[in-house]
């Protein structure tokens, strides 16, 4: 039994800790299992799933940048059936909420992906990503249109019972209108943020170093951006939010909590420290003996401005 | 597979730009095989941000080696670091050669600075097979030969050895070869591998060959690193996990 008690609500879905593994930083889960227990994680959230596989984007699909990286992997994954046969089972091993992100090109296929998945007592919630910007069809479109974004929660709302996050695009001039469609629209929480567009050239052939030319920008890179989105959500829409964006350690947990985030998520750390995670929650813990700190999600919006 | 932080034991300068570091890494030399790499962290903050890939040079007792030379500011790190100082290293990663099997003779290639993974195969495999190794550079500067035995050399330019690239050099030398004992393993820069493909399926030569791309994990969890399959045309194999080493017949290169 922990010391202190580190566990968070997001809406009905109640986890034993605030660290989430991101979409597209953890496979499914079998590559990192390897270096972490993911018995101890709040919950792991899949690569984006879609109807049907995807091949993604041809290379180069990475490229690094001052502290951050720009990725263009164009949603390549296996696809919501094979994903059930194939991917499940090894998750079904642990005692790890799973969080199950969607991504599609139309709002039918969301709601299909979410009405094929639903029936899995795995899963504990879907997160829709409608902000990635890395494929061409779809993605971006939605991310954009506060309209879609209203649809899409709505319809998936309709066709399961479990908690639905909207993963937000940050590439908006006013992030909290989206919460607050995502809220008006039945979701019960909204992830902050997806990577922001970028790009990379190489100065001496003057061709862009991403096959895809755009790529998504993440890693430390973007912290501030991400913290001034939660934040601004959280002064104006009273919806849980999952904080992402360049958290590198434990410090940047707790700032992300205190800015509004009830959760958060780790992404392109993992790729550089896949036993991060564990260390975090542990040092989380520290943190509260430390300071007195008896129920972590205390800190939860306790910004003082 | 580890995550350890592993002392750096001696960086010796071979070549004009080229470092071979000897590293204390008890686990990963123990576990590691030849043609599989490390990912690399040069850096304890965030820049630069990634690991950096590299294959394992040699393995010596407890001690691993890596060649390199510097492109950027990662390895320019990874030079400068000082003995005793740690290193955090990810691996051993990928697979490696497949060095078992029933051919007499092993052909190595390499191209530049895909020699790295040679010294560690060359070790392990010369008391059982015959080894013949075909070393290129576009010029002298670019010839590695560290830890290789028996080699001949080509450059480009014609510097040293054979003027021609290494295939040409090898397809020189074929009469030497009895091909249907014999199997290949390559390491070099794309447009190489290319034309050492064409070559090996023309000539019927079992051919395994180390690829190279940008990384980001290294073990399968970004999908970074996509490579054709001439066997699935729906989806991309991983360079670091389905790889680095491909037989030439499954990718496209
Ligand atoms: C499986 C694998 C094994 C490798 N083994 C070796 C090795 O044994 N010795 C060695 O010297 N190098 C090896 N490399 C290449 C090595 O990873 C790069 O040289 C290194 O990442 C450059 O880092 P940097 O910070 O110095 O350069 P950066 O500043 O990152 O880049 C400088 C230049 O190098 C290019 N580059 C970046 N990453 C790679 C990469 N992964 N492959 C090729 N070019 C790259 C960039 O596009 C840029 O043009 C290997 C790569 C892979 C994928
Ligand atoms: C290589 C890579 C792939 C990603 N794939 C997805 C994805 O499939 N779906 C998604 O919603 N987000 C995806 N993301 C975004 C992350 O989940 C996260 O929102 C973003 O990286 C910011 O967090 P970070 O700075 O901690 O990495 C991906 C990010 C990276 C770096
Ligand atoms: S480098 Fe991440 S999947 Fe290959």
């Amino acid at each position: 039994m922990s010391k202190v008690d580190l566990s968070v609500n997001i809406g009905s879905l109640k986890l034993r800790n605030p660290i989430l593994l991101a979409s597209g930083t953890v496979g499914y889960g079998n590559e990192i299992s390897e270096f972490s227990d993911l018995n101890k994680l709040g919950a792991i959230v899949t690569k984006s799933l879609s109807l049907k596989p995807r091949k993604g984007n041809p290379p180069q699909r990475i490229v690094e940048t001052p502290a951050g990286m720009l990725n263009a992997i164009g949603l390549a994954n296996v696809g919501v059936d094979e994903f059930l046969k194939e991917k499940i089972p090894f998750l079904k091993k642990y005692d790890v909420p799973l969080i199950c992100n969607i991504a599609a090109s139309s709002v039918e296929e969301y709601v299909e992906c979410t009405r094929i998945l639903t029936s899995e007592e795995t899963i504990k919630a879907f997160e829709i990503n409608v902000s990635c910007p890395n494929v061409k069809d779809g993605g971006l479109q939605f991310g954009n249109d506060i309209k879609a974004v209203g649809n899409v929660t709505a319809k998936v709302r309709a066709v399961t019972n479990k908690p639905v996050i909207i993963k937000l695009s940050p590439n908006v001039s006013y992030i909290f209108e989206f919460a607050q469609v995502v809220k008006d629209s039945g979701g019960d929480a909204v992830s902050a943020i997806n990577t922001l567009v970028g790009t990379s050239f190489n100065i001496f052939t003057k061709k862009p170093k991403i096959f895809n030319i755009n790529g998504g920008l993440s890693g430390p890179a973007i912290k501030p951006v991400a913290l001034a989105k939660v934040l601004e959500i959280s002064r104006k829409v009273d919806i849980p939010i999952i904080g992402i964006g360049g958290i590198m350690n434990w410090k940047d947990v707790i700032e992300f909590m205190i800015v509004g985030a009830s959760a958060v998520q780790i992404g392109t750390l993992n790729f550089i420290d896949p036993t991060a995670p564990e260390k975090i929650i542990k040092e989380l813990e520290d943190y509260c003996i430390a300071n007195k700190v008896e129920k972590l999600s205390n800190l939860t919006a306790s910004y003082i401005i | 597979m580890f995550i350890v932080n592993s002392p750096i034991v001696e960086t010796k300068q071979v070549h004009e730009n080229i470092f071979i570091q000897k590293i204390h890494s008890p686990e990963v030399a123990q576990s590691a095989k030849p043609g599989q790499f490390l990912n690399i962290r040069v850096s304890e903050n965030t820049f630069p941000l990634l690991r950096r890939p590299f294959s394992v040079c040699d393995v010596e007792g407890e001690n691993i080696y890596l060649m390199f030379n510097i492109l950027g500011e990662g390895t320019k790190m990874l030079a400068r670091k000082n003995n005793g100082e740690t290193i955090d290293i990810l691996g051993p990663l990928g697979n490696g050669f497949n060095l078992d099997g029933k051919y007499e003779t092993a052909i190595i290639i390499a191209g530049g600075l895909g020699a790295a993974p040679f010294p560690f195969v060359t070790r392990a495999i010369k008391n059982k097979k015959n080894i013949l190794t075909f070393v290129g550079g576009r010029t002298e500067q670019d010839v590695v030969t560290y830890g290789l035995e028996n080699y001949v050399l080509s450059s480009d330019d014609g510097s040293v050895g054979f003027k021609g690239n290494v295939v040409q050099s090898l397809e020189q030398d074929l009469e030497r070869i009895n091909i249907s004992k014999s199997k290949v393993f390559a390491c070099g820069p794309n447009a190489m591998l290319r034309a050492l493909k064409d070559f090996c399926i023309k000539n019927d030569l079992d051919c395994e060959v180390s690829t190279e791309c940008a990384m980001a994990c290294g073990f399968g969890i970004c999908q970074g690193c996509p490579i054709e399959s001439t066997q699935q045309s729906d989806k991309y194999l991983l360079v670091c996990k389905d790889g680095p080493v491909f037989n030439v017949k499954d990718i496209v290169i």
